[in-house]
């Protein structure tokens, strides 16, 4: 006969046992108040607390406003590496924020919520630049996603590198020479990095690409399918010659080089970087995420050559939904976007409200950027918020006008993300390998990036 | 004359009789670590062969596509690189990482006060979490004159080095981290085979003359064979699927110098941030299983007559 012992012991493993079933399956459940929830991207991680009161600042007024939507904030920082991951996990918040390129791809696989009812709502939504709204939208018009922000590269610089260097902080280069000219008397005078170029993570291949289009080169011509990969144009290796005399034959390169969009922006700001190139609109981060102190912070437009078809090169941030995201969901997700990100473009009141949380706080006001409605309507708005404005504008003030009257391109459209991971490793074989050969690099990396686009 | 026997009647197996025999206790008592190892080890290993057969982004349904994946991943230029980068980062990795704790453990086996301190000593760096570790050795591999190393080395004259940010320099230097990341481990392996060797082949070794190399060389080496063959194959195993030091450091740089098998894998599954090629991902993670499992099978065939006393 069994004993009564072990007949207790096996109903406690089975016990045991469907609990642990039960558990895996469990529900954590969500209170029925009524309530829409949304959770929605806020800021990058690492970011200084006030930020972050501003940021819930802006909840509790959202949410005042709204009684019957609960907003929960999630930290948020793009990244191709992370994005990805997040994406499949799905575990991004309903409403994030991706660049303009990858729009019409996520649009394509279905990864996206189409939000065309409510945006087409918006008071403002006739005067979206149509180029701009078209990075959200598929072949048939609707709408996936809401313009937030347009940039165009820069050239970020250290006035305090450049006095040190005995050079015009007030006169900051317009040409590649001087850049190059420049970045030799930083080296030298001072110990640190002239000029430096991003390299990691497809950073080095965006902003190679950037300066391969201020030279007049496209990496790219064509459409979908038939696109054909250009970036072994002459622009390009007349970039990366004057990376390589930079760094082999003036020396002005300093001795790390490996960085990426945040490392670089770090480096910066701790004062080893007399100039590099990035989106105009980095200010914020610099000092938000990296206490740089806004005194020794210049941008210039970035130096175009003669070339017909020399450019500067933009880019942007679509506020997007998640394609699980229930319809009472999307509606309030447009509100929240609307309230936090747009009307502040188009509306006294929003705009001065958060200019106000912002600056005080002690937050970045009036960063440089491009109109994603027009220009009209960008100057209007930094009008409306000119107490507010505590970005240092005459140090910031050589962007807009060395960009006038210039073209803005957009960013290669196909295989956006493998161009630029397969330029990475050219700059970076240029950076650290004096014999690196150019033609051939760019050749095998051209042939590589075709060969993706022709597989589809 | 023979006569056919019946054969003696065995017990007929029957539900009954499994349970009488304990069969179902057996299994309630089984029950919890196969539902664990059933849902979190051999169901994503399952669900990993299936992926790698498949073109999926995790987020549209998937769609069977044959061996698709492992035809591409073959044929991927960057594949034989990132296979040498790895055998490299194995070949530097066995000739340091391999003999450095062993000469440690068996000097550290000689020391007679304090050994106590130096074994925690040793076993330190192994307790410093990896990420924090790779960063740390991040700040000291700066390659600017005035970084910790080169500092180091301008005192005794040596020109600075440019660690990571050379193609040359840049694996050696991730492996010298690993080493110093890893050897603590091994060595208290070692430490604790060492103490099973009987005190007396070394007192008859000694009345033969032999010095301490000859001790090391004729008893010491002999007895720990069977730990130095385990730690051998763990080594190898390890360092094929190393991630962490070259994905901290470098990325793979520069100019994919440092690219490895594992970080390959990485890349195909989450370097597109439109959704990343998992199906090709998986389908170089199942190739690498199998070759170190058939690695290891060879290993141990041949070592089979070493291993055993």
């Amino acid at each position: 006969m069994k004993s009564p012992r072990k007949a207790i012991a096996i109903a406690a493993v089975g016990l045991a046992s469907a609990g642990l079933l039960s558990a895996c399956s469990a529900d954590a459940g969500t209170p029925d108040d009524g309530k829409v929830r949304i959770s929605v991207a806020s800021l990058i991680p690492g970011t200084e607390q006030a930020a972050f009161d501003a940021f819930d600042a802006r909840v509790a007024e959202f949410e005042e406003l709204n009684p019957d939507i609960d907003v929960e904030p999630v930290e948020y920082e793009w990244k191709a590496t992370t994005f990805t991951a997040q994406l499949a996990g799905g575990t991004l918040p309903d409403v994030f924020r991706i660049p303009l390129t990858d729009g019409r791809t996520l649009i394509a696989n279905g990864q996206l919520a189409d939000l065309t009812t409510q945006v087409e709502a918006l008071p403002y939504f006739d005067q979206f630049n149509p180029s701009v709204l078209a990075t959200a939208q598929d072949d048939a018009g609707n709408i996936y996603g809401i313009p937030r922000e347009a940039y165009a590269i820069g050239l970020h610089y250290n006035r305090d590198l450049f006095e040190q260097a005995g050079l015009d902080p007030d006169d900051p280069p317009t040409t590649w020479d001087e850049v190059r000219e420049d970045a030799k008397a930083i080296a030298e005078k001072t110990g640190q990095a002239g000029y430096m170029q991003m390299t990691q993570s497809n950073t080095g291949g965006w902003q190679t690409t950037a300066a391969a289009v201020s030279r007049g080169g496209r990496m790219e011509e064509g459409e979908g399918d038939t696109t054909t990969v250009t970036l072994d144009n002459d622009a390009t290796k007349e970039t990366l010659e004057f990376l390589k005399e930079l760094r082999w034959t003036d020396n002005s390169m300093g001795s790390n080089f490996l960085f990426d969009w945040g490392t670089i922006n770090q480096a910066f700001a701790a004062g080893q970087i007399g100039m590099y190139t990035s989106g105009s609109d980095i200010f914020t981060s610099l000092t938000r995420e990296n206490n740089l102190d806004p005194a020794i912070y210049g941008l210039a437009a970035i130096p175009i050559t003669d070339s017909p078809d020399a450019a500067i090169m933009g880019g942007g941030t679509l506020n997007v939904v998640s394609a699980k995201a229930t319809d009472e969901q999307k509606d309030a997700a447009v509100k929240w976007i609307d309230f936090y990100d747009v009307s502040k473009l188009v509306d006294q009141d929003a705009a001065v409200a958060d200019a106000k949380i912002l600056a005080d706080q002690e937050q970045a006001v009036g960063t440089p950027a491009l109109p994603i409605f027009d220009q009209a309507t960008l100057d209007q708005s930094r009008e409306w918020i000119a107490d507010y404005i505590n970005v240092p504008q005459d140090q910031v003030s050589y962007f807009a006008e060395g960009n006038e009257g210039r073209t803005l391109v957009g960013e290669p459209t196909v295989k956006t993300q493998e161009l630029y991971a397969a330029l990475d490793t050219v700059v970076q074989a240029v950076l650290t390998d004096q014999n690196a050969d150019i033609d051939a690099l760019l050749a095998q990396a051209n042939s590589d990036v075709q060969a993706l686009v022709d597989a589809g | 004359m023979t006569t056919l026997q019946r054969p003696a009647r065995t017990p007929r197996r029957t539900p009954v009789s499994w349970v009488r025999r304990g069969g179902l206790s057996n299994l309630l008592f089984m029950l919890p670590l196969l539902v664990i190892f059933g849902v979190f080890s051999w169901k994503p290993i399952v669900e990993a062969v299936v992926m790698s057969l498949q073109k999926t982004n995790l987020v549209s349904p998937a769609t069977f596509i044959g061996l698709d994946n492992y035809v591409k991943v073959l044929s991927d230029p960057q594949l034989g690189q990132a296979a040498l980068n790895t055998l490299y980062f194995a070949f530097l990795a066995l000739l340091f990482g391999y003999p450095v704790p062993l000469v440690v453990a068996v000097l550290m086996s000689e020391v007679k006060r304090m050994r106590g301190l130096y074994s925690a000593l040793a076993y330190l760096p192994v307790v410093v979490p990896p990420v924090v570790a790779v960063l740390l050795w991040k700040v000291f591999y700066n390659a600017d004159p005035n970084g910790p190393f080169n500092t180091v080395l301008g005192w005794v004259g040596i020109p600075p080095q440019p660690w990571l940010q050379s193609a040359a320099s840049a694996m050696p230097s991730l492996v010298l981290e690993a080493t110093w990341a890893a050897a603590g481990g091994t060595i208290i392996i070692y430490l604790a085979a060492l103490t099973s060797v009987s005190p007396d082949l070394y007192d008859a070794a000694e009345i033969d003359g032999a010095g301490i190399w000859k001790k090391v060389w004729h008893v010491t080496l002999p007895q720990l064979r069977g730990v130095l063959l385990i730690t051998f194959i763990l080594q190898i195993i390890g360092t094929a699927q190393v991630f962490l030091e070259p994905f901290l450091f470098t990325n793979g740089g520069p100019a994919n110098s440092t690219s490895t098998i594992l970080l390959l894998i990485y890349r195909y599954a989450f370097q597109n941030s439109l959704g990343g090629n998992y199906g090709a991902a998986t389908a170089l993670s199942v190739m690498l299983a199998v070759f170190l499992a058939i690695f290891s099978l060879i290993y141990f065939r041949l070592t089979k007559s070493w291993s055993s006393n």
